[in-house]
């Protein structure tokens, strides 16, 4: 009797676990039957070169979810580093690239504080600054469209069109590198325990010495820089930087991909890879809809349902 | 909670007293129909209740005055005393100014001033806790629970509070009055009960027992023969490891002052609320004290961080483990290395080697039960999640480690475990701070017992002088010496 009760139990954990994976595998077979052409080369570059974004701002939102907290600014601060990065690019793409990082840091230094020293709820802080940041985007260029020419452009724009071996899109590298750094920080480092640690219990994490205040500090600047790459990769991909546009919603898609890739709302238990299957299991849903010709509205609904149930699938009992 | 008679005459202020744990707010919460009973019965005013919910138990006439007030703060003193049965005029609409003088009216009653339209927030603690209580009668309560409720307010507004509860009495209404200051409960309650591990240790008028006698009931005394772990007491040349002067923060701690040597294992006893784990507290620098000196190895130190505390070699083993202790989802390798991975790690990166060899090591050796070193800590036993505490402190090899209360809700065998584990750690030169409840475990495992109440030191114990006896009497006042 307690023996089927226990591995009832196992069972449940074990779904709970390979809940993304599984969702992964059935978005797949469904398209396999419904999409044309979808096992073509073509389809596959296509969503290495989508999905970047969600995979970078997923990154950083993995981490700040870890810790308890949320980043709405993550669209404005996409939007920010486009704009500076486009404004910057006469003085050469290395510089242009720096500038438009380091405005983002700032950005998230000041959620960061906000945030880990002075107690503020994160979901306040982020929302004044995706309003404030987004403003601050649209006035550099006087809420106009900026469309990168001159000097520096077309290097620029390798960023987002470049193909390795005359194929595979440049964005693969970005993703490797990006999910490798945060699984790093995240599983090896000292920080990743204190970030879950803080995240998980902050009283006990306090009086095991952690310092929660430069934790947090660590993690929104880390989120605000994740999302200044892909507004870079974005603008570079597109050749025009839009501070009305350019990452609009992109915070949600994030969260999306961290509540389906298993990452806990409350904090404590970061999913990496939870994260990656996420956000391509997103970009499978708009594929779908894309390659078979329904209405991208649809995409939206499919998008939600899948949200639900999958976050349902993970929902910890008594937790 | 087991088989527990408890009786309350009408307009009588009835003390229940307990240590942590014994069974009072389950009594309570069992009253007033938040937890369900499994057994017994429950009469009032002659007949059986049986409420399931607050409103049913505040229907009957039982309502409680929380330690955190379930008032709303924003909202004016009259409008959180009609909260959810607000007067209304024949067209529906509320009528303001028919609250507000009947709110003065039972404000008035009570013996309290206050403008009634200005926000709850405005007032202290005090005058909230009065509206709570003229809310209580408000509803024709012909019972108020009050949980703790002076522990937040100054002697002043203490009395302001007695007065009150004369007042009710005087209309014939019941008061419970859970409280952990022994005076207070001599000054105004006739009757008192005391609980003990969910049992009832006794039921008397407060005529009829002195602090001592209270003390020892709720503490209860372990009837074998105590043997004390250590023989006299050796420590009077040894080195002292920190000392703390004259501690003062807020109404908590009044001026205390300890010392603890080099391998000494030194006890705080004192009943809950006696400031022990405030001292702690400070010590290790969770808190701040509002003036005093804290001496490290003999040189002045200020620990504004627990994190300075660990640099200096401390470790704090708190007394909700749940709560303030483990990191429920973390594995127990993470848990237990959470504080050494600086000293584990290079530029940053943790050796996962080290790591996992010193807790192979501890888990040998404090005989921690579980399935491998990636278990969730939050799926063991209290027992297994105290020692993987116990060796989180263990493996940074500390000067001085704080353990309160080390063996609350633990079972018997890892008691035994974690005061033979004391005993090791101090012969191996590594000071103990202890706190505990438990009188006979002070008198079983301390080399010096510091007694408290309210904050001050009431005495000090050492070697074989250390006795229950003594001790309680200590707790129980009158002597305060040295």
């Amino acid at each position: 009797m307690s023996k089927s009760v226990h591995s009832k139990a196992d069972m449940e954990a074990l779904v709970r676990k390979y809940s993304a994976f599984a969702l992964l595998i059935l978005m797949l077979l469904v398209n396999v039957v419904v999409t044309p052409n979808f096992f073509s080369t073509g389809t596959l570059w296509n969503i290495i070169r989508q999905t970047c974004t969600i995979i970078l701002t997923g990154m950083g939102m993995t981490m700040v979810i870890s810790t308890g907290g949320i980043d709405i600014s993550v669209g404005a601060v996409m939007a920010l580093s486009g704009i500076v990065a486009a404004k910057m690019l006469p003085f050469g793409v290395l510089p242009a690239v720096l500038v438009a990082l380091i405005a983002c840091a700032v950005s998230g230094a000041i959620a960061g504080f906000m945030i880990g020293t002075l107690k503020v709820q994160p979901m306040v802080v982020t929302l004044a600054l995706m309003i404030g940041v987004r403003g601050v985007a649209q006035v550099m260029n006087d809420a106009k469209i900026f469309n990168i020419t001159g000097t520096n452009a077309e290097a620029f724009k390798k960023l987002g069109t470049a193909k390795i071996f005359g194929a595979v899109p440049v964005q693969i590298i970005v993703i490797v590198v990006a999910v490798a750094v945060t699984w790093f920080i995240l599983e090896k480092m000292i920080l990743g325990r204190h970030i879950q640690a803080v995240g998980d219990n902050p009283k006990s994490s306090a009086l095991a010495g952690i310092s929660s205040a430069k934790t947090l500090m660590f993690v929104y600047v880390f989120c605000a820089v994740m999302a200044g790459l892909a507004g870079i990769f974005e603008t570079a991909k597109i050749g025009a930087a839009d501070g009305n546009s350019l990452g609009l919603l992109a915070e949600l898609d994030a969260i999306a991909a961290v509540a389906v890739g298993g990452t806990s709302m409350s904090g404590g238990r970061a999913k990496v890879w939870g994260t990656v299957i996420g956000a391509v299991i997103m970009q499978l849903i708009t594929v779908m809809v894309n390659m078979n010709n329904i209405t991208y509205e649809y995409a939206q609904v499919f998008k939600a349902i899948i949200i639900i149930l999958a976050v349902y699938i993970q929902r910890e009992k008594n937790a | 909670m087991k088989g527990v008679d408890f009786s309350v005459r009408e307009g009588e202020v009835h003390a229940l007293m307990g240590e942590n744990g014994a069974g009072k707010s389950t009594l309570i919460k069992v009253l007033t129909g938040i937890y369900p009973k499994s057994g017994g019965q429950i009469f009032f005013d002659g007949k059986e209740i049986n409420p399931r919910t607050v409103q049913e138990a505040q229907e009957v006439g039982i309502s409680t005055i929380y330690q955190e007030l379930n008032l709303v703060p924003f909202q004016t003193v009259y409008e959180n005393m009609f909260l959810g049965r607000e007067i209304r005029n024949r067209f529906g609409a509320l009528d303001r100014k028919k609250m507000i003088l009947e709110c003065e009216a039972i404000l008035k009653d009570l013996g309290i001033q206050a403008d009634v339209t200005r926000p709850l927030s405005a007032y202290g603690t005090a005058v909230q806790q009065m509206v709570a209580i003229g809310r209580a009668i408000s509803v024709n309560a012909k019972l108020v629970i009050m949980d703790e409720p002076t522990s937040s307010l100054d002697t002043k507004e203490v009395q302001v509070l007695f007065r009150v509860i004369r007042r009710l009495k005087e209309k014939n209404i019941a008061v419970i009055f859970i409280s952990h200051r022994l005076d207070e409960i001599f000054e105004i309650c006739e009757q008192v009960t005391i609980l003990r591990d969910g049992e009832l240790a006794g039921q008397v008028s407060v005529d009829e027992i002195d602090q001592l006698q209270l003390i020892a009931c709720m503490i209860g005394k372990e009837a074998r023969q105590l043997e004390r772990k250590k023989e006299g007491y050796h420590l009077q040349d040894a080195s002292v490891l920190t000392q703390m002067k004259d501690i003062q923060q807020g109404t908590r701690l009044n001026g205390i002052g300890i010392e603890i040597k080099k391998g000494e294992v030194l006890g705080l006893a004192g009943l809950l609320g006696s400031g022990r784990t405030e001292l702690a507290k400070v010590l290790f620098g969770a808190t701040q004290p509002d003036s005093g000196e804290i001496f490290w190895m003999g040189q002045k130190k200020k620990f504004s961080t627990p994190a300075d505390a660990i640099k200096a070699e401390m470790g704090f083993c708190t007394e909700d483990r749940k709560v303030e202790g483990i990191i429920p989802h973390l594995s127990v390798r993470e848990n237990m290395t959470i504080a050494l991975l600086p000293r584990i790690s290079k530029c940053g990166v943790i050796s996962k080697k080290k790591q996992v060899e010193v807790v192979d090591r501890y888990i040998k050796s404090l005989g921690i039960k579980t399935p491998n070193q990636n278990q969730p800590i939050r799926t063991l036993s209290g027992g297994n999640q105290q020692k993987v505490l116990l060796a989180r402190w263990m493996c940074m090899n500390p000067k001085l480690i704080i353990m309160d209360e080390p063996t609350r809700g633990i079972d018997v065998g890892a008691k035994a475990e974690i005061e033979d584990l004391i005993q090791e750690l101090s012969s191996n030169g590594i000071s103990i701070l202890m706190i505990s409840s438990e009188i006979a475990e002070l008198e079983r495992n301390c080399d010096r017992v510091v007694v408290m109440r309210e904050g001050k030191k009431m005495g000090e114990l050492s070697g074989d002088d250390i006795r229950q006896d003594t001790v309680m009497k200590m707790i129980a006042g009158g002597e305060a010496h040295e």
